[in-house]
Parts: C-alpha cells; sequence; structure tokens
C-alpha cells in the first residue's frame, strides 16, 4: 500500500492504531518526491533530513503513550511564502533567493507543536502574484493531470504535491483566489477562510487586507482537519480576530436538508466554458436531489471585482513591497555604489516583470492626483461588493458557483496579454474583496482534466461551506480520483 | 488617461525601480492597457457610499508596554548583504 497516497485522516487512524509509523509515511512521500518532483517541479526547498527527524521524535512520543492531535506525524507542504525558520523561504523570488527567516510564520509554529511533518517549500508564482505559477523565478510547476499545463496559482506547487501524492496535505495562500483556482485545477480542494480566521503572522505580505492563510487537500475532512490546526487569534498578527474557533470536523455532517444555495448568475455568464456550467449546475441538481434548495440570483456589482481587485491588491502590494530594499536581506545589486542605485537597481535586478507590474500599477494608483479616481473608487465599489453578499446572505446559507471559467490551460498559453490571464479569477477575486469564507472541490472532469466548484459562506461560517462540500463529496465519488503516473 | 514614457518614469523613481528603456516601453503599454479596464469603475454610481479598507472591524490593538523576548541582534543581522558589529552596512547615505 502506497502510504503517500492516503488522507490525513486515514493516516491519523492508522499511526494512533499503530498499523504503520510516521517515519514510513514521511519516507513514502519522500519516495515519491524524488521519483516525480523532476516533472512536476512542485518543490523549490525540500527538507528531508529534518522531516525524517521530526517524524521520528513523533513516534517516540506515541510510543511513550502522548495524546497526539490529528496532525501529528502527517507530512505537510508549506507555500514558499510562509516563514520557516533556519529553512530557505524566497516567494520564489530572485530578491529572497537567499532568504532564511530567523522566525516561523505563526502557522508554521503551530503545526510543529502540533508533530506535523513539514517536508519542503513549494514553488509559487513571485510574491503570490499570477494565475498559474509561471510567474516564478525559478522555474513552472507542471500540473500532474496534465504535464504540459499549468496547476494554476499563485499556490500552484502546493496543489501540485497534494494532487500528485507528493505530499499528504499542504498549506497555500489566497489573496485573489490563490488557493481555490489551483485547487480546482488540480483536482483538490482547497479553503480560504474567513479573514481574520487564520493568523498572517510569518506569511510574506502581498495585499494585507485581503491575504489569508488556509489548507490544500485530497478531500473535505483533510481541509477541516488543517483549518483547525491552524485557525485562532494571534497576538503577533492584530487583524486576526478573537473568535472562537469552532469544532470544523465535527461540523461534517452528510446533511443538506433545507440548504438554501443562491447561484448568481454572473459567474456562470459569457467566458464561462460550457463544460464547466454543466458541471457545477449538475452538482446543484445532485444538492437538491438531497434536500437543498437552490435558487437563481443576480449579484451585477460582481462584474466589477476584476478592476476592483487589480487596484486594491497591487495598492497595497506597492506598499508591502517597499521593504525589499537589500539593506537587511536578500539580493543587493552588485553594482551599485550609492544608496538610490543599490535600491532601485536591486529592485529592478531582484522582481519579475509581473512584480514590477504590480508595483508600478499600485504606486501610480496611490499618488496625487490619481488616488482618489482609483483606490479610492476601487475601495466604495468594494464596500458595494460586500453590501450584495451581505444582501445575499440575508436570503441563502451558501453561493454556488464555478471557481474557474475553464479548466487548466496550457503553459505559454496566456502569457501575452495581462488581462486574458486574470479572467481565471474573476470568480474568486470578489469573496477576497468581502472577506468571507469559501471552499473549492473537485465536481467533474472534461477531456481528463479536474473542474472545480467553489461554495462561498458567510464571515466565520465555515462550518455550513465545509458540510455542504462534504455532504456533495460523500454523495460523488471526484474525491477518489488520482491523476495517472 | 493615457500614460506617457515620462508619467511612467516619474511613478518608477516613486517605487524606486530602475527601470531599463525596454522595461519603460512595456510597462507603459501594459498600464495603459489595465487602465481602460480602470475606467469602467468610473461608470458606477458610489456617491454617498463608504470606502471599505478592512473586510472586518479592525481596531487599534494595544498590548501592555512590558518587555516581551524578541530577536536577538545576530538573528536579526542573520541575512545582511553586509554586516559590521550590529549594524547592517550600507553606501554612504548623508553627504557630510
Amino acid at each position: 500500500m502506497d502510504l503517500n497516497k492516503l488522507t490525513a485522516h486515514e493516516l491519523s487512524k492508522k499511526l494512533r492504531d499503530r498499523e504503520v509509523s510516521s517515519v514510513e509515511i514521511t519516507q513514502a512521500v519522500l519516495n515519491r518526491i524524488d521519483s516525480i518532483d523532476g516533472k512536476v517541479r512542485a518543490y523549490i526547498t525540500t527538507t528531508p533530513e529534518q522531516a525524517i527527524k521530526t517524524a521520528q521524535n513523533v513516534d517516540e512520543r506515541r510510543g511513550r503513550g502522548e495524546e497526539l492531535s490529528p496532525m501529528a506525524g502527517i507530512p505537510i507542504a508549506i507555500k514558499d511564502n510562509m516563514c520557516t525558520k533556519g529553512t530557505l523561504t524566497t516567494c520564489a523570488s530572485k530578491i529572497l533567493h537567499n532568504f532564511v527567516p530567523p522566525y516561523d510564520a505563526t502557522v508554521v509554529k503551530r503545526l510543529n507543536a502540533q508533530g506535523a511533518v513539514i517536508v519542503g517549500k513549494t514553488n509559487m508564482d513571485e510574491f503570490a502574484m499570477g494565475s498559474s505559477t509561471e510567474n516564478s523565478a525559478f522555474f513552472p510547476t507542471h500540473n500532474p493531470w496534465d504535464l504540459d499545463r499549468v496547476p494554476g496559482g499563485s499556490s500552484g506547487g502546493s496543489a501540485a504535491a497534494v494532487a500528485a501524492d507528493e505530499s499528504i496535505v499542504a498549506l497555500g495562500s489566497d489573496t485573489g483566489g490563490s488557493i481555490r483556482q489551483p485547487a480546482s485545477y488540480c483536482g483538490v480542494v482547497g479553503v480560504k477562510p474567513t479573514y481574520g480566521r487564520v493568523s498572517r503572522y510569518g506569511l510574506v505580505a502581498f495585499a494585507s487586507s485581503l491575504d489569508q492563510i488556509g489548507p490544500l487537500t485530497k478531500d473535505v475532512t483533510d481541509s477541516a482537519l488543517l483549518l483547525q490546526a491552524i485557525s485562532g487569534k494571534d497576538p503577533s498578527d492584530s487583524t486576526s480576530v478573537d473568535v472562537p474557533v469552532p469544532d470544523f470536523v465535527g461540523a461534517l455532517r452528510n446533511d443538506v436538508r433545507g440548504l438554501k444555495i443562491g447561484i448568481p448568475k454572473e459567474f456562470f455568464a459569457q467566458g464561462v466554458k460550457p463544460e464547466v456550467c454543466e458541471a457545477v449546475l449538475a452538482a446543484l441538481d445532485l444538492l437538491r436531489g438531497l434536500g437543498a434548495e437552490c435558487k437563481e440570483i443576480s449579484m451585477p456589482i460582481m462584474e466589477h471585482g476584476l478592476p476592483t481587485y487589480y487596484i486594491i491588491a497591487p495598492s497595497e502590494a506597492s506598499s508591502n513591497l517597499a521593504r525589499y530594499d537589500a539593506v537587511r536581506y536578500g539580493l543587493r545589486s552588485k553594482t551599485s555604489t550609492d544608496v538610490m542605485t543599490m535600491l532601485s537597481r536591486t529592485r529592478d535586478e531582484g522582481f519579475g516583470d509581473e512584480v514590477k507590474q504590480r508595483i508600478m500599477i499600485g504606486t501610480y494608483a496611490l499618488s496625487a492626483g490619481y488616488y482618489d479616481a482609483y483606490y479610492l473608487k476601487a475601495q466604495q465599489v468594494r464596500t458595494l461588493i460586500r453590501q450584495a453578499y451581505d444582501e445575499a446572505f440575508q436570503e441563502f446559507d451558501v453561493i454556488i458557483s464555478p471557481t474557474c471559467p475553464s479548466p487548466a490551460f496550457g503553459i505559454g498559453e496566456k502569457t501575452d496579454d495581462p488581462f486574458e490571464m486574470k479572467l481565471a479569477d474573476v470568480c474568486t477575486i470578489p469573496v477576497n474583496l468581502a472577506g468571507i469564507p469559501a471552499i473549492a472541490l473537485p465536481c467533474g472532469f472534461h477531456q481528463g482534466l479536474p473542474i472545480g466548484m467553489q461554495i462561498t459562506g458567510k464571515a466565520f461560517d465555515e462550518e455550513t461551506i465545509l458540510r455542504t462540500a462534504y455532504t456533495f463529496e460523500q454523495n460523488t465519488d471526484y474525491h477518489t480520483r488520482r491523476a495517472n503516473f | 488617461m493615457k500614460l506617457t514614457k515620462s508619467d511612467v518614469e516619474n511613478v518608477a523613481l516613486l517605487a524606486r525601480l530602475e527601470l531599463t528603456e525596454g522595461e519603460k516601453e512595456r510597462l507603459t503599454e501594459r498600464l495603459n492597457q489595465l487602465l481602460v479596464h480602470f475606467e469602467e469603475l468610473q461608470q458606477l454610481d458610489t456617491s454617498g457610499v463608504e470606502p471599505t479598507s478592512h473586510s472586518i472591524p479592525v481596531h487599534n490593538v494595544f498590548r501592555n508596554d512590558a518587555v516581551l523576548p524578541s530577536l536577538t541582534p545576530d538573528e536579526a543581522l542573520s541575512n545582511a548583504p553586509e554586516r559590521s558589529d550590529d549594524y547592517f552596512v550600507v553606501p554612504q547615505v548623508v553627504d557630510i
């Protein structure tokens, strides 16, 4: 039995029953990485020695009869924009090619305390800016379902690692869809929690009012487990919210009777491929058959989500990326002699094209004379988007739509038009702007490529979206399908 | 609202990016493409709408003014491109 092919909850039970050891599971994952990552390229850095040591330690603790968390002894991959003390953290950027953080992100600290086994840092779009992982300064990641296609982005490495059984579970980050879109391109489950549910301390900031860390897993139960492990108020992140963390796993019931589902027609409009619409509508039929009530609604403000996001996110990024100044860490240009050149030349050499583009648009949108027309306007539209969701959630419990307009596209196919690539995010972006939670999970296939559906919920109501996703999953078998290698 | 190369140079100065000539041209084109999409927001009526800068009500979060453990100087300097004792070394900033 290939241990790396199982889920965290299945492995957790085997560990508790002393059927397997964490070392065996970790070794299976490391072997898998050795065997196929040359093709998939999900990882920037692997940490095999540390992983085995952690696994041994957990096995010893279990042997002594210690009560351990469900995540204990489970291999996990971490997106390379989360600080791991003593381990290279690059954000897939030349400007951080040599950065070794002196501290752990809070989520990493929590996972370490629970005995999770970090096996490596995964590839991503540089500074989380992108929808395909092609913007990595190092190399692209390949979709395990079709190696000529993108895994999505920016958490493409994490999604691919889970889909290819190169890790049991993974962490990603989501600012405009960067967990959910790669989850759907790679046929796995991804959750963006409510803004403030999970600490951002140690997550390299892209857009501070939008960023959230979340799980990428093989099924909904694993996402609930991992979300449980990382959630909760953190004094080191003053934007983390002091609300109790519910029992996410306990919320998983096979039951959607009476659930009210809103279906915004704007997310099924032109640009969304027919096979995607069909798969999501079929999923809705299934949920209807299980007792849910579905109703089409109109949320016309959603059509303005893209430009709103592409003003707000780059504006925040232009401020957050000002810290890369060649002084305290990272790249320093070899040819500069004065401070100004050191600063400007390092940044030009160290940042990729997409990052520079976003810094430029953000700086422009915030500059004197343009702030009102662009940034302030976008902030007002953001309010309208939030209000539209608030209104919809008065009548509905969840909102369901496709995650992306199409299945995974080819590597190199969309790099020419700046806006075409960004259309991949049209269904996911409004969720970040409103700060509400959403889960993406597989709901069909087209020509061998996964299609994902997105279930969006009220703020801090991850329980309902998890239950809806779990019910769908338990009545289908998409979560059991694996890419052929 | 069309950006000229000179506008792009001004923004690049603000952003501390030493762009090459080729980059300036490509960015001028790309930014103008994006700005066309931003114009459509102008058509929306947002009179009286409060801007949202945060999706959750964020208030000042304080703690007691007590000394807590933090990074040691060695840890803080561990990634310094150039270091001297407990200082980050940079080119001369001030003209004496």
